[in-house]
C-alpha cells in the first residue's frame, strides 16, 4: 500500500461526493484525508483526496472517477510538480514556565498563537504533513494536546493554462407556473 | 398546463420510447393516472425486478433504450437486481421511480427509500428531481447518457409533488454535462500501429466481445476477419456479433468455451481485443492467460484499457468508427500481408485441427434426454436465426455452445451479473419488441421457478415466448461444482416439487406439457413452437450432467478439463 493523492474538480451537486468516495468504498480503500470546497466557480468544486492503495491500481482509480458524470477532471498528483499544504489547529495546555518557550518552537514552525488562555494556547500551523507530524510531537513534548488537521490540499504547477469550467448557464425546458 | 407527470410523458415520447415496463404504486399515481391517455406502451409485469429485466431484454434484442417504472420504496428497491445486471452488461436503460414528496423526504415517511443513495452504485448515472423546472432536462439527459458512451442503466428519481406540479415542456432543452466524456473516433497513429502490428503477426486471434454488439458492429468486425483471415473467438456477451456460421469462428471462450478457442487464447500471439473486458470468466488464472500474446485492444471506456490484462496497443473509441478505419488502414497497408502469410496459414489449419481433435458435440442417449441434446434441437428448429433469451446455469453454458447465432442481438442472457430468474422476463421484452421473431426463453428449473409470476405477464398480452425449461430436478451449476469440488456432497441443490407444467400453463390459459424422452423431443419442440401463442415445454433432462469443458476456477485456460473423466483440483 502506498499513499496516493487525487485532484478532482466535480460539478457542485448532491450525491457528488457520494459517487467520489464510492470509487473508493467499492475497492475497500480507506480514505486518509479529504477535503472539499468550492473554487471560483460557485457551480464546481475542489476535492483533494489522500488514499492508501496498491500502487498498480492508482491508474485505474483515476480512470474510474473521470468516468463519473459530475466529475469534470480527476488527476493524479501523487508524483506532481504541486504545492502540497495541510493546517493544523492544536490546542496545548503548559506551565507558565514554559510559555515562551512555546511560542519560539512555535515561531520556527511558522506557527501562530490563535487563542492564549491561563492554562496555555491554540496555535495554527501550515505546512506539508510531515512537517506538522513534527511540530506535533514537538508541542506534545510540553503537555497535553488536542489536534484537529484539515487533510491535505494541493495545487498542481504543472498546468500552463489555468482553467475552470465556465460558470453553468441555466438552461430550462419548463416555464414553471406553481 | 401540464403536470409533471404529462411532461414525463411528453420526454418519453420525444425518445421516442414506444414500451414501458413497470409496476404502479403510490406515489406513481400521477404518472399512471397521465399514462392513460398515453400513446406509449405500458406493459404490467408482476413484479418490480421483471420491468427491469424485461427492459433490459427489449433493450438487448433493439439495441434501444429500455424503460421501466416502478413506485418509491419497495418499487424502487425490487429494481436492484436489474440495474446491477444492466450495469455489468453495459445495457442502455432508463429506470424512472416515484419518490415520497419534496417535504416528505427524510421523515422516514411510508415507502420512502433513499432511491438515490443505494442506487448510485448500481447506475451509470442517477438523478433526484427536486423541481419541475429540472425535469425535462434532466429525463433527456438520462437517455442520452444511458445510450451513449459506454451504455448503461440511469435512473431519475421523481417525487410526487414534482409529478404533480402544473408547468409546460417547452422547447426542448438543451443537455448540459460538462464531466461527460466520450471518445468515438480512436487516435489516428494507433489504429495505423495497430494495422502494422496485425500484418506482422503470425498467429493472430481476433477476441470480440458484447461491445460489437453494443457499437453495432458487426458488419465492421466481419469486415476485419475476412479481410485478414484470422480466426475469431466471441465471448458470452459477443456470441452473433460474428455469424456463426462463419468459417473463421471458432467459439466462445472461457470457463466453458470449446477446446479450440481456449487453446487458440493460449497459442495467439496478437489478441484483436475488441469491446472486452477480459473477463475472469473468459481468462482463467489472469497471470496464465494469453502468455505470448501481444494485445491490440479497442474499447469506448478508458478504463477498460489495463484494467485486468495490459495493452500493448489501446485504443479508445466506438468500435464501429475505429474498426472502418482500421480496416481501411489495413487494406492501405497489405504490402505486409504476404511476410507472414505462410505462419498464418499453418496457424489457420492448427485453429481447424483443434476444432477437429475436441469438437463440441452434443451427446445424444437412447434412453434420456441429454441437455446438450436439447439445445442442438433448439439450434436445429432456430436454424441461426431465432432469438433464444437465456436464465442463468448450466443450460446458458450448453446454449452458448450448441446453439449458433448468425446475426447479433439474437442471444439474450444475463452475462455479467448472472442473475436467476432473468431468461423469462427477458424474453417477453424481445418478444414485445420484436412481435414477429421465434422466441425461446431457455431456462433451467431453478430460474423459471423464480420468474413464474409473469406467466401471467405472458399471457395477458398472448406472447408466442416459447418456455423450454431444461429441467434436470436440480440447480444444476452448483450442483456440478459441489460434485467436483466438495466431494459431491449435494447441499440444498435438489429442487423438488417442479408443478405439473400443463396445470400451470392450463392456470394461465395455454398449453404446457412435458416430454422425457428423447425419441419425443423433436416433436415436442415443433409442436411448442407451430402452435400459436405462448407454450410452456417441460423437458425432463438428465440430473447429473456435467458441462464441459470447464476450466477449474484459478487455472490457466489451456488446463481445461473436457470429459468427467479427467480429476479435477480445488484452487
Amino acid at each position: 500500500m502506498m499513499l496516493q493523492m487525487i485532484s478532482l474538480l466535480v460539478e457542485n451537486k448532491p450525491g457528488a461526493l457520494m459517487r467520489v468516495t464510492g470509487v473508493l468504498t467499492a475497492r475497500g480503500y480507506n480514505i486518509e484525508s479529504l477535503t472539499v470546497a468550492r473554487t471560483i466557480d460557485p457551480e464546481v468544486s475542489c476535492m483533494s483526496i489522500v488514499v492508501g492503495i496498491e500502487p498498480h491500481q492508482r491508474g485505474q482509480l483515476i480512470k474510474q472517477m473521470n468516468k463519473l458524470i459530475n466529475v469534470l477532471k480527476a488527476s493524479d498528483v501523487t508524483e506532481a510538480r504541486a504545492v502540497r499544504r495541510e493546517l493544523a489547529l492544536v490546542r496545548v495546555l503548559v506551565s507558565r514556565e514554559n510559555r515562551g518557550a512555546i511560542l519560539k518552537e512555535a515561531e520556527i514552525f511558522g506557527a501562530r498563537p490563535v487563542d492564549s488562555s491561563l492554562e496555555g494556547f491554540a496555535l495554527e500551523a501550515t505546512g506539508d504533513p510531515e512537517k506538522l507530524d513534527e511540530f506535533i510531537a514537538v508541542m506534545a513534548a510540553y503537555g497535553e494536546i488536542e489536534v484537529t488537521r484539515s487533510g491535505l490540499v494541493a495545487v498542481s504547477l504543472e498546468v500552463k493554462k489555468l482553467k475552470l469550467a465556465p460558470p453553468v448557464s441555466k438552461v430550462e425546458g419548463v416555464a414553471q407556473n406553481g | 398546463m401540464q403536470s409533471g407527470a404529462k411532461v414525463v410523458l411528453e420526454c418519453l415520447a420525444r425518445e421516442k420510447v414506444e414500451s414501458i415496463f413497470g409496476y404502479p404504486g403510490g406515489v406513481t399515481l400521477p404518472l399512471y393516472d397521465a399514462m392513460y391517455d398515453s400513446p406509449i406502451r405500458h406493459v404490467l409485469v408482476r413484479h418490480e425486478q421483471n420491468a427491469c429485466f424485461a427492459a433490459e431484454g427489449y433493450a438487448r434484442a433493439t439495441g434501444k433504450t429500455g424503460v421501466c417504472c416502478a413506485t418509491s420504496g419497495p418499487g424502487a428497491t425490487n429494481l436492484i437486481t436489474g440495474l446491477v445486471d444492466a450495469m455489468m452488461d453495459s445495457i442502455p436503460l432508463v429506470a424512472i421511480t416515484g419518490q415520497v414528496s419534496t417535504k416528505l423526504i427524510g421523515s422516514d415517511a411510508f415507502q420512502e427509500a433513499d432511491t438515490f443513495g443505494i442506487t448510485r452504485s448500481c447506475t451509470k448515472h442517477n438523478f433526484l428531481v427536486k423541481t419541475l423546472a429540472d425535469l425535462p432536462r434532466t429525463i433527456h439527459e438520462a437517455f442520452h447518457i444511458a445510450a451513449t458512451g459506454r451504455p448503461g442503466p440511469v435512473l431519475v428519481d421523481i417525487p410526487k409533488d414534482v409529478l404533480q406540479a402544473q408547468g409546460h415542456y417547452s422547447a426542448m432543452p438543451s443537455i448540459h454535462l460538462p464531466g461527460y466524456k466520450v471518445f468515438t473516433e480512436g487516435h489516428a497513429g494507433q489504429i495505423r500501429r495497430a494495422a502494422q502490428m496485425i500484418w506482422e503477426a503470425r498467429r493472430p486471434l481476433v477476441y470480440a466481445g458484447g461491445g460489437i454488439i453494443a457499437a453495432d458492429a458487426s458488419k465492421e468486425l466481419r469486415q476485419l476477419v475476412e479481410l485478414i483471415d484470422a480466426p475469431a473467438v466471441c465471448t458470452l456477451m459477443g456470441l452473433g456479433g460474428l455469424p456463426g456460421s462463419h468459417p473463421n469462428f471458432v467459439s466462445m471462450p472461457g470457463m466453458h468455451g470449446s477446446y479450440a478457442a481456449n487453446m487458440a487464447m493460449s497459442e495467439a500471439d496478437l489478441l484483436i481485443a475488441l469491446g472486452v473486458r477480459f473477463d475472469d470468466r473468459v481468462t482463467g488464472k489472469l497471470a496464465a492467460f494469453a502468455p505470448h500474446a501481444k494485445v491490440i485492444h479497442i474499447d469506448i471506456d478508458p478504463a477498460e484499457i489495463g484494467k485486468n490484462r495490459a495493452a500493448d496497443l489501446p485504443i479508445v473509441g466506438d468500435l464501429k468508427r475505429v474498426l472502418k478505419k482500421s480496416n481501411q488502414a489495413l487494406a492501405e497497408a497489405d504490402h505486409l500481408k504476404s511476410r507472414n502469410e505462410s505462419a498464418r496459414a499453418a496457424w489457420r489449419g492448427q485453429i481447424v485441427r483443434w476444432k477437429r481433435e475436441h469438437p463440441l458435440e452434443p451427446e445424444i442417449a437412447s434412453d434420456e434426454i441429454k441437455p446438450q441434446h436439447l439445445v442442438s434441437e433448439i439450434n436445429r428448429i432456430s436454424g441461426g436465426e431465432a432469438i433464444v433469451a437465456s436464465d442463468v446455469g448450466q443450460h446458458q453454458m450448453w446454449a452458448a455452445q450448441f446453439i449458433r447465432f448468425d446475426h447479433p442481438r439474437l442471444w439474450i442472457n444475463s452475462g455479467g451479473l448472472g442473475s436467476m430468474g432473468f431468461g423469462l422476463p427477458a424474453a417477453i421484452g424481445a418478444q414485445m419488441a420484436r412481435p414477429d421473431a421465434l422466441v425461446f426463453a431457455l431456462v433451467g428449473d431453478g430460474g423459471f421457478q423464480m420468474s413464474i409470476p409473469e406467466l401471467a405477464t405472458v399471457a395477458n398480452h398472448r406472447l408466442p415466448v416459447k418456455i423450454v425449461v431444461m429441467n434436470n430436478g436440480h440447480l444444476g451449476m452448483v450442483r456440478q461444482w459441489q460434485e467436483l469440488f466438495y466431494n459431491n456432497r449435494l447441499s440444498q441443490v435438489t429442487l423438488e416439487g417442479f408443478p405439473d407444467p400443463a396445470k400451470l400453463a392450463g392456470a394461465y390459459g395455454f398449453t404446457g406439457r412435458t416430454v422425457d424422452h428423447p425419441r419425443e423431443l423433436r416433436r415436442a419442440l415443433e409442436d411448442c413452437v407451430n402452435e400459436p401463442g405462448p407454450y410452456l415445454l417441460n423437458v425432463r433432462v438428465s440430473p447429473f450432467e456435467n458441462v464441459y469443458p470447464m476450466v477449474p476456477a484459478g487455472a490457466a485456460l489451456h488446463e481445461m478439463v473436457l470429459a468427467p473423466a479427467q480429476q479435477l483440483e480445488v484452487r
